[in-house]
């Protein structure tokens, strides 16, 4: 409530202020996204990696699994030897290599958004638990996360992928349960904040029920927090399944994922480094994009930082 | 009758605009702002938050940033016992060797205005190192006997403590202590008593009336509340929206208040009618959109006797006689508009 | 001071305890440890014989208490692939990683603190943009792609550094460079954000306001209160690279912990795994611990704590 209508004088020439409704709120982000040039390459390169990942089977060129050994280890279109049918070349088997870029971005954009939905509803649900309750269940849970948040986490994501085998299942569960703290301390970290800011007293105050203090006052408080900090996870997701790949823990070797391509790749860096740049190259831009995309989202959605330009 | 014994202007500011340019627009924050202080003399500043109370003395003192912050306009005459030079003319070093030692501020909030990393004992004494040449060691003495004389309980014990280990009270008179120490003709206090308890209030203004005699400083109070006013200061300056919109002597001003702002905010009224009982007086209206340039009295969207000139031009500040000055077209006395401004 | 500092002790001891429950229960949770540490095709006589031989034939409660028993007082059991005791053997490796990451940590942080301090006072500008830019892509390149990368230009094109092994002083290099990479990236970021935000602290603006050379505000009062959250920044960081050298480790043949970790994966042998899971862990909580107590010297608001 801050317009201040303005008795229209003679010849005043002064404007009469409108109403900021939603539509100028939305307008007005926009318009900072446009006026964002990295914002916007970080949402370009995500909406990229997403119609890859949706749209693979129509827009691949090959068949990713297609062996075809008389053409194996062909170059890309610019290099010698390089022909259209292949723009990006083959690998070592034959397989286009664009197209199992293509739809290696499924395994990441799988792994990222289920892993991210995971690790954020159980965070969201432990984080709520631990800030509303407080006092000795608090401090378990707290010791809990501080546990799983002191490990070693590649060490431990390794470990217990190699016992639990190579599937998509298991790499998405594995990442959803042990990112889990980090969206559970940012739940907790906006709940106390808010238990202590008044506000939730006050609701309390008017008899609002326990309920519907969760989802009125402190839900919409976390939603700009929570999105922040799953765009930067996804893309650390997206990361730790290709280096997984690598390891040779993360899915079978016969689904297309990036992590594989490099690892197969890996054998003819100095004969057909193609094979294996191309797939990093992939790794590096989507992880970039939702890094921009993050940093962006985090401008926008916390006002409190908004006055430093990170 | 003038009273007053004659003084020199010690500060002499004239026209003062300041403005800054944000994403949102440009924020006129001080918009022509005048004002003369006189040798010992102490000014109080009044009026609401975002007048530009703050904004004029970190100009005159070229504290702002200069992107976003851009001083469009202005004057500001220092007087140093010989020459009088414009402060927002100086170079940036010869700026350095006023602040502080000519010209001393104490700010709003003591908590954050005190570096947390260094002892205060340091922070007080660093100022002495620099402006007067002193050794380490004398400027600590110095210090401490400056903790001792603000008040400060075992000032050799505390000389090594740390901001956090001090309560609100204390600290802003560690920052006061700051400011002097080498004893500035100048004094500037941007509300320092805002932020702390009532009782702690009223000490620390005690305590600047005191040293304000005792090194004979002029000072400029800023403040939002005119009780404090009415114990400390000789004259008051009103402003509101960035423009000086009254300045008359504190006697002067409290009897024969002229502006509606100056009116509403001391809940009087005119008597045009003899009503016996007085109202609660609330000023009606919302704070003045800064984005908007001034070419118009800023004051006009609230004032109930605002009339067309008042959007056509900012009125001017004019001499009503006996040092009081003021910036308004309609005369509230008479209940018409003023026919001696052009 | 000396409160928080016995309480994060008596946490991070507390971290230790359960970290070697969770190392216990990990090589379990299928069920049958002998399956996950013996050969695929094992015969079931095989099987039954080696669950006999490592006691897993025993009750939980006796296998944990013998286990946990025998942990800390640093005996992991023998190596299922070498057939030695497991923690020495991690102990012999442990000096490679630390070079590793010393060397990555010092790339690092040479080239991200002056980075970043000239980004932040000077927003905007061209070193600002290097800067972000350099914090962008040291978290955006993977690092095992990145090591690639350089060990096919460095290495094999133009012949300046060796690609694998740890013979010289220039084996360790490439490796460091793509260790500190990220660091380098988020140090400069948390740098330059640092400096922005301090620099609009009210307190240097009080800085100012004494007429005080701008070296000196900037050295005493801006530069010591950046340092404070460097500091911690720093030795987190150094803990993850001592906790994430495998996949450097792997590319470059270094002889340390992480390439141990993934020959052992092949080995499948998770004794030595076990070992190695633990030691890491213990060396990352050691490292927090020592950077909070230099956190706490640092900064006067937690050495002399309210």
């Amino acid at each position: 409530m801050a317009q201040s209508t303005i008795p229209a004088q003679p010849d005043s020439g002064l404007v009469i202020d409108q109403e900021r409704t939603w539509m100028h709120q939305l307008k007005y982000i926009f318009g900072l996204l446009v006026r964002d040039r990295s914002g916007t390459l970080g949402l370009i390169l995500f909406l990229i990696l997403v119609f890859s990942a949706l749209l693979a089977p129509w827009i691949a060129p090959h068949d990713p699994l297609l062996q075809n050994l008389s053409n194996s280890r062909l170059p890309p279109i610019w290099s010698e030897g390089g022909s259209w049918e292949y723009p990006l070349g083959t690998d070592n088997l034959g397989r286009d290599l664009l197209s199992r870029i293509i739809y290696g971005s499924r395994v990441s954009v799988t792994v990222g958004f289920f892993g991210v939905l995971i690790a954020a509803g159980l965070g969201l649900l432990v984080g709520l638990v631990s800030g509303y309750l407080g006092g000795r269940v608090d401090n378990v849970i707290t010791g809990l996360v501080n546990l799983v948040l002191a490990l070693p986490y590649l060490l431990f994501v390794v470990f217990i992928a190699s016992i639990l085998g190579r599937s998509l299942i298991n790499v998405v569960l594995i990442f959803g349960i042990t990112d889990a703290p980090i969206f559970a301390r940012t739940t907790r970290g906006e709940v106390l904040r808010l238990r202590e800011s008044g506000y939730v007293e006050s609701a309390i105050g008017i008899g609002a029920s326990r309920w519907r203090i969760i989802f009125d006052h402190i839900l919409p408080n976390l939603l700009g927090p929570m999105i922040t900090v799953a765009t930067f996870e996804m893309s650390r997701m997206i990361f730790y399944e290709a280096g997984l790949g690598f390891l040779g823990l993360s899915v079978p070797p016969s689904v297309p994922s990036w992590g594989n391509m490099l690892a197969a790749g890996r054998k003819y860096l100095i004969a057909s480094p193609w094979i294996a740049t191309f797939p990093g190259l992939a790794i590096m831009f989507a992880s970039l994009g939702m890094n921009l995309l993050g940093d962006w989202l985090r401008d926008v959605l916390d006002p409190r930082l908004r006055r430093i330009k990170k | 009758m003038d009273t007053t014994q004659m003084k020199r202007p010690i500060l002499d500011v004239r026209d003062l605009t300041t403005r800054f340019k944000t994403l949102q627009g440009t924020v006129y924050a001080v918009n022509g702002a005048s004002f003369i202080l006189d040798e010992g003399e102490t000014l109080a500043i009044v009026g609401e938050s975002g007048c530009g109370k703050t904004v004029t003395m970190l100009s005159i003192l070229r504290l702002l940033p200069e992107p976003p912050a851009r001083i469009d306009c202005g004057q500001a005459f220092y007087y140093d016992g010989t020459t009088s030079r414009d402060l927002l003319g100086l170079s940036r070093d010869e700026m350095r060797h006023i602040r502080g030692r000519e010209i001393g501020i104490i700010f709003q909030d003591p908590l954050t205005s005190l570096n947390p990393v260094l002892t205060i004992g340091r922070q007080i004494s660093e100022t002495m190192v620099e402006h007067l040449g002193a050794s380490e060691d004398n400027a600590k003495k110095m210090a401490i006997d400056l903790l001792d004389r603000v008040g400060i309980p075992s000032p050799e014990r505390r000389y090594n403590q740390y901001p956090h280990q001090f309560s609100g009270g204390m600290r802003q008179r560690v920052m006061i202590a700051i400011a002097i120490s080498c004893t500035p003709k100048i004094l500037i206090a941007d509300e320092p008593s805002t932020a702390l308890d009532v009782t702690v209030q009223a000490q620390i203004v005690k305590l600047v009336a005191q040293l304000r005699d005792e090194f004979h400083m002029a000072v400029i109070w800023i403040t939002h509340d005119l009780g404090v006013v009415a114990g400390l200061a000789d004259r008051v300056m009103v402003m509101y929206g960035g423009q000086v919109v009254e300045r008359a002597r504190v006697n002067e001003l409290y009897e024969n208040p002229t502006h509606p702002y100056t009116i509403g905010l001391l809940g009087a009224l005119p008597r045009l009618d003899e009503k016996e009982d007085r109202r609660l007086v609330s000023i009606e209206g919302s704070p003045p959109d800064l984005y908007l340039q001034p070419f118009h009295c800023q004051f006009a969207f609230r004032c109930p006797y605002a009339f067309e000139r008042c959007w056509r031009e900012a009125p001017p500040l004019i001499d009503l006689g006996n040092r009081h000055k003021l910036a308004c077209f309609y005369d509230i006395h008479k209940g018409k508009p003023r026919d001696d401004i052009e | 001071m000396q409160r928080y500092l016995l309480s994060r002790l008596i946490q991070s001891i507390m971290i230790l305890l359960a970290i070697l429950v969770l190392v216990f229960f990990m090589v379990r949770v299928t069920g049958d440890p002998a399956v996950l540490m013996m050969p695929r095709e094992s015969s079931p006589e095989s099987l039954a014989a080696f669950r006999h031989k490592m006691g897993f034939d025993r009750p939980m409660i006796v296998q944990f208490a013998d286990f946990m028993f025998k942990a800390v007082q640093g005996d992991f059991g023998n190596s299922l692939h070498y057939k030695t005791p497991a923690l020495p053997l991690v102990l012999k490796r442990l000096p490679a990683t630390v070079e590793l990451a010393v060397g990555g940590l010092l790339i690092a942080v040479l080239v991200a603190i002056p980075l970043g301090l000239v980004a932040g006072s000077l927003p905007g500008s061209f070193w600002d943009s290097v800067a972000r830019g350099l914090g962008l892509l040291g978290q955006s390149i993977p690092n095992f792609w990145l090591a690639l990368l350089l060990i096919f230009f460095f290495a094999v094109r133009l012949r300046w550094f060796p690609s694998f092994g740890r013979d010289e002083l220039s084996s360790l290099v490439l490796p460091a460079i793509v260790m500190g990479l990220p660091t380098m990236g988020a140090l400069v970021r948390l740098t330059r954000s640092a400096v922005l935000e301090i620099r609009g602290e009210d307190f240097v603006r009080t800085a100012y306001s004494k007429g005080l050379r701008s070296n000196l505000v900037y050295v005493r009062h801006i530069l010591r209160n950046v340092a404070i959250p460097l500091v911690s920044v720093i030795g987190v960081h150094f803990g993850y690279m001592l906790g994430g050298s495998i996949y450097i480790e792997t590319i470059f043949s270094w002889p340390g912990l992480g390439q141990l970790v993934e020959q052992a994966i092949g080995w499948r042998d998770y004794t030595l795994i076990q070992a190695i899971a633990f030691f890491t862990s213990l060396a990352v909580v050691i490292l927090n611990l020592l950077t909070d107590v230099a956190y706490a010297i640092i900064d006067p608001r937690v050495r002399y704590g309210n």
